[in-house]
C-alpha cells in the first residue's frame, strides 16, 4: 500500500490545475450570461442610487480578471464570499447543503447497485432468457421515463393517497433520522430507479465479456456449481468497469439532482445551483462548482485506488 | 390508584402536547433576506408579517389601520405627519419601541447601502423625537401614498441596538416586535418562527410555532397540502382549485390582487422604440381591442382571475368605473390598424420563462392574428427580461407587477417621465402634472376626480395595455378557522386557529 502514496500524491497535484480552469471556466460562463446581477438584487423599485452603491460594494465593476483574481484569492484562504442575496457566507451554505446532497447521492446510488447489479448477473447469467428481457425493459424504461414525473406520481400515489410516506417536510439526520428516512427513500428511489438500468446494462455486458473466459469454463468443468461460478469467479472480475461507471454516476448526483429535490422539497446543491445562477449569484455558484469540481475528481480518484486493489495486475504499472 | 394517577398525567400531557400547535405554511419562492430594509420578495413579505410589527397596516378594503402607531395628524400642506405610537411594546430581545426605536428605522431605511427603500421614503426629509410616544416625519413635499408605503417593509420596525451589532448581517438573525419571533432557517428550506409571549396582542394568535417551507413546485406544493403535510399553501394555481374544492378536507380562500400583468410598450426607449406600435397610439389601441381578456381568463386560469382595463385593481376606492376592461372588437381594431397605415404589423413581445405566462402569451397570439397582428413571441429569463427593458432592447414586454395598496405605488414609477419603472420612456408632462397633485392631497374624492383625468390620457395613449389582475389563492386545511383574505396577498394569523 505505501506504493500508493506517491501514485496519490501525483494525482492530487495533477488535479490542481484542472480545478483552477474549472473554476475560471465557470467564472467566465456566469459573467457571459446577460442580465445584471444588481438588478437582479435590486428588486421591483430599482433605485438608481441603491444599483449604483451594490454594484460599487461588490466590486462589479471592476475588469474580470481582477474580480476573478480576488475570488481566487480569498478561496485558497477559505473564505468563499457571500450569497449576493441574503449574505450568508457561501461556506455556511454548502455546509447546510452538502450533507443533503451527498446522502441522498449514496442514498441513490446505493439502491442503483441493489437493483442494477443483481439484475444485470441474472441477465447476464440467462442470457436470452425472459428474466434477460425483463431486465433490459426494466432498464429502458428506468432511464426513459423522467424524473420529475416519476416523481409527482410516486408522491401522489404514496403520499397523497396511501399516506403512507409525507409529500415533503425533509429533516437532517442529526435532528430526526426516522423523519429524514422517510422523506428520503422516494428521491433516492426516483433517482436511482433512472441509474439502476445503466448500471444494469454495464454489469449485463461485463458479465457477459468474463463468463466467454477460458476459465470460468474451467471451473465449470471443475464441476462447481453455477451459483459459485457466476457470483465467486465471474463477478470478481466483472467488478473493475462497475466501480468506475458508479463513480461517475455518484459523481453525477454530487451536483444535485435538480429536478428530484424540486419535485421532493430536497434543500439540496441542485435548488441552490439554479437559484443562484438565475440570481445571478455568482460567489454561490463559484463555490458550489469548485465544491463539486473537487468531489468529482476524489471520486475518480478512490475509483481509480478500487481499480487498483480490486486487480492487481494494474499495479505493476 | 398508581395507573390512574399515571393516565391522569398521561393525558394531561397529551392535552398539553395537542395546544402546542405548529402552522405548516407553503411558500412559492424561498424568501431573500429577512431584513425589511433590502428586503425585496414578496414571500419574504409574508414571514414579515409574522414577524415584524410595522407602524400602520391595511385592511381588507384598503383603508390604512393602527398597528404600531395607534394614530396620526398631517399638517394642512401635508409636509408634517405627527405619529402617536402603542405604548408598552417591547422587541423580541427587550429592546423598547418608542419614537427613537422609529426615528433609528427610517434612517436606517434612507441610508444603509443596501437598503432598497430608499426611493419609497424619498419624500421624507427627516424624523423627530417630539417624546417616547410621538414621532415627527418632516416631508420634503407632500405625499399622499406615505401612510401606504408605512404599511409595508418601510414601516416595519426592527430593534436598534441588534440592526446595529449585525449590520449587514442583521437579516440572517432577525430580530423584531411582531407576534413571532425568529428562531431558525434553512435557505431554501424552512423558517422556524415560535411564539413572542411578550406581543401586545399575545391573545390572538393561537399558535406557537409557525414553519414556512418552501415549495417551488405547484404540483409538489399540492400533494403535500393533500397529504396533511401543509396546513397553508400560498398562490395556489388557479387550475388546481376544483381539485382542492372536491377534497373535503380542504377548502380555497381567494383574493383579487393588488397587481396586474400587461404589456408595457417601448415608446420612445432608444432605437427599438421606432416601430409603428412604439409610434402609433392606434396600433396600441388595436393590440388592446384584438385581445378577448375574459377568453384568456377561461382559457389560461380556469376563469379564476380578473380581466383588467386600468391600474388599480376593482377593490380600490380609486377603481374608475368610466374605464372597465375593453371588449374584444377585431373590426374596430383592423379599422384602426388601417388608419395608421399598417395593417399587419409584427410586434415583438418579451416574456418571462415560466409555463403560465407562456400560455398567456401563446393565446395572445392567436387572439391578435386574428386581427391581422403579428406576435412573435421571445421567451426570455426574468433576469435577463428586467436587463433588455431598462435597456430598451425590446419592443414590448409582457411583465406583471405586484401591487401596492395605494394607485400611486401602481402608477407613479411607471408613467412620470423619467421614473424609475418607466422602462418604456413615456413621457407627457400633463400626466406629470396630474401624477403629481394626485401626491398632494389626502382626500379620496379630490384623488380620484385626478386619477380619472390620469386614466382618460393614460388608458387612450396605452403605454402600458392592462391585460388582467391576478387573484391569490390559498389552499388550506379545512379545519382553519378565521383566515381573512387581503388584496396584498399577506398571511395574516391574527384570530385565526386550528380547529380540532
Amino acid at each position: 500500500m505505501n506504493a500508493m502514496l506517491p501514485y496519490v500524491v501525483r494525482r492530487v497535484l495533477t488535479a490542481l490545475p484542472t480545478i483552477a480552469i474549472f473554476a475560471c471556466f465557470v467564472f467566465l460562463l456566469q459573467k457571459l450570461l446577460p442580465g445584471d446581477p444588481v438588478l437582479a438584487m435590486a428588486g421591483e423599485d430599482r433605485d438608481p442610487a441603491t444599483l449604483a452603491a451594490l454594484r460599487i460594494q461588490y466590486h462589479l465593476d471592476d475588469p474580470l480578471p481582477l474580480q476573478f483574481m480576488r475570488w481566487a484569492a480569498d478561496a485558497l484562504r477559505g473564505n468563499l464570499g457571500e450569497s449576493l442575496r441574503n449574505h450568508d457566507s457561501v461556506l455556511h451554505l454548502i455546509a447546510q447543503k452538502l450533507p443533503v446532497t451527498l446522502e441522498l447521492a449514496l442514498l441513490s446510488t446505493l439502491i442503483s447497485v441493489l437493483i442494477g447489479v443483481p439484475a444485470g448477473i441474472l441477465a447476464a447469467a440467462k442470457k436470452g432468457s425472459l428474466w434477460d428481457n425483463l431486465a433490459r425493459g426494466a432498464a429502458l424504461w428506468g432511464v426513459s421515463i423522467p424524473t420529475f414525473w416519476f416523481g409527482i406520481v410516486l408522491i401522489i400515489l404514496v403520499s397523497v393517497n396511501m399516506h403512507l410516506l409525507p409529500a415533503s417536510g425533509y429533516a437532517p439526520i442529526s435532528e430526526d433520522p426516522w423523519q429524514n428516512i422517510r422523506t428520503m427513500i422516494l428521491p433516492a428511489f426516483v433517482l436511482g430507479n433512472a441509474q439502476a438500468g445503466i448500471l444494469m446494462r454495464h454489469t449485463r455486458s461485463s458479465m457477459l465479456e468474463v463468463l466467454r473466459q477460458d476459465y470460468v469454463r474451467t471451473a465449470r468443468a471443475k464441476g462447481l456449481t453455477e451459483l459459485r461460478v457466476v457470483l465467486g469467479h465471474a463477478f470478481r472480475n466483472a467488478l473493475a468497469p462497475l466501480v468506475t461507471v458508479t463513480a461517475v454516476l455518484l459523481g453525477q448526483l454530487l451536483a444535485g439532482a435538480v429536478l428530484t429535490e424540486q419535485v421532493f422539497s430536497i434543500p439540496g446543491f441542485g435548488k441552490m445551483l439554479v437559484d443562484a445562477v438565475f440570481n445571478r449569484d455568482y460567489a454561490v455558484v463559484q463555490g458550489v462548482a469548485l465544491c463539486t469540481g473537487v468531489g468529482f475528481i476524489l471520486l475518480n480518484l478512490l475509483a481509480d485506488i478500487a481499480q487498483l486493489v480490486l486487480n492487481p495486475r494494474l499495479r505493476a504499472s | 390508584m398508581k395507573t390512574r394517577l399515571l393516565l391522569a398525567g398521561a393525558l394531561m400531557l397529551t392535552a398539553t402536547a395537542a395546544t402546542a400547535q405548529t402552522l405548516r405554511i407553503g411558500l412559492v419562492d424561498d424568501p431573500d433576506l429577512l431584513d425589511p430594509a433590502p428586503g425585496k420578495s414578496f414571500v419574504g413579505r409574508i414571514v414579515f408579517q409574522s414577524l415584524c410589527d410595522k407602524l400602520v397596516d391595511i385592511s381588507p378594503d384598503l383603508k390604512i389601520v393602527p398597528r404600531l402607531a395607534m394614530s396620526w395628524e398631517t399638517t394642512e400642506d401635508g409636509k408634517v405627519i405627527t405619529f402617536k405610537l402603542r405604548e408598552g411594546v417591547t422587541f423580541h430581545d427587550g429592546e423598547k419601541f418608542d419614537a427613537a426605536a422609529v426615528k433609528y428605522n427610517i434612517e436606517r431605511d434612507k441610508t444603509m447601502p443596501e437598503s432598497i427603500r430608499k426611493a419609497e421614503l424619498a419624500s421624507v426629509d427627516s424624523v423627530d423625537v417630539v417624546d417616547p410616544l410621538t414621532v415627527r416625519f418632516n416631508l420634503k413635499k407632500a405625499d399622499a401614498s406615505l401612510l401606504a408605503t408605512l404599511s409595508d417593509r418601510a414601516g416595519m420596525m426592527v430593534a436598534p441596538e441588534a440592526a446595529k451589532q449585525a449590520g449587514a448581517k442583521f437579516g440572517l438573525n432577525p430580530v423584531c416586535s411582531g407576534p413571532y419571533k425568529f428562531v431558525d432557517r434553512v435557505q431554501q428550506d424552512h423558517i422556524t418562527l415560535a411564539r413572542n409571549p411578550n406581543y401586545w396582542n399575545a391573545k390572538a394568535f393561537s399558535f406557537d410555532k409557525i414553519v414556512y417551507r418552501t415549495i417551488p413546485d405547484s404540483t409538489a406544493r399540492l400533494a403535500s397540502l393533500r397529504s396533511g403535510d401543509l396546513d397553508i399553501a400560498e398562490r395556489v394555481e388557479p387550475t388546481d382549485v376544483k381539485e382542492i374544492e372536491a377534497q373535503k378536507e380542504l377548502k380555497v380562500v381567494s383574493v383579487t390582487s393588488l397587481g396586474y400583468e400587461g404589456l408595457t410598450v417601448n415608446v420612445a426607449n432608444g432605437p427599438a422604440s421606432k416601430v409603428p406600435v412604439g409610434q402609433d397610439k392606434r396600433v396600441r389601441q388595436a393590440l388592446s381591442l384584438a385581445i378577448d381578456r375574459q377568453g384568456v381568463m377561461d382559457a389560461v386560469f380556469d376563469g379564476q382571475f380578473t380581466p383588467a382595463g386600468q391600474a388599480v385593481p376593482p377593490v380600490s376606492p380609486y377603481y374608475s368605473d368610466k374605464f372597465p376592461p375593453s371588449q374584444r372588437d377585431v373590426t374596430k381594431a383592423k379599422a384602426l390598424l388601417k388608419a395608421a397605415g399598417v395593417e399587419h404589423p409584427v410586434i415583438n413581445v418579451i416574456y418571462t420563462s415560466s409555463s403560465r405566462i407562456q400560455r398567456v402569451a401563446e393565446v395572445l397570439q392567436a387572439m391578435a392574428g386574428e386581427a391581422g397582428i403579428e406576435l412573435k413571441l421571445i421567451s426570455t429569463e426574468f433576469a435577463t427580461q428586467i436587463q433588455e427593458q431598462t435597456d430598451g432592447t425590446f419592443e414590448t414586454s409582457l411583465i406583471g407587477w405586484s401591487g401596492r395598496p395605494d394607485p400611486d405605488g401602481n402608477i407613479y414609477s411607471f408613467y412620470i417621465c423619467g421614473g424609475g419603472l418607466n422602462d418604456g420612456h413615456y413621457c407627457n408632462k400633463d400626466v406629470d402634472a396630474i401624477l403629481n397633485d394626485t401626491r398632494i392631497t389626502t382626500d379620496v374624492a379630490a384623488r380620484r376626480a385626478l386619477y380619472e383625468k390620469f386614466d382618460a390620457v393614460a388608458l387612450d395613449e396605452l403605454p402600458i395595455i392592462y391585460l388582467y389582475f391576478e387573484k391569490y389563492i390559498w389552499g388550506m386545511t379545512a379545519k382553519l378557522q378565521g383566515f381573512i383574505a387581503v388584496p396584498d396577498g399577506m398571511i395574516r394569523l391574527d384570530g385565526v386557529k386550528l380547529a380540532q
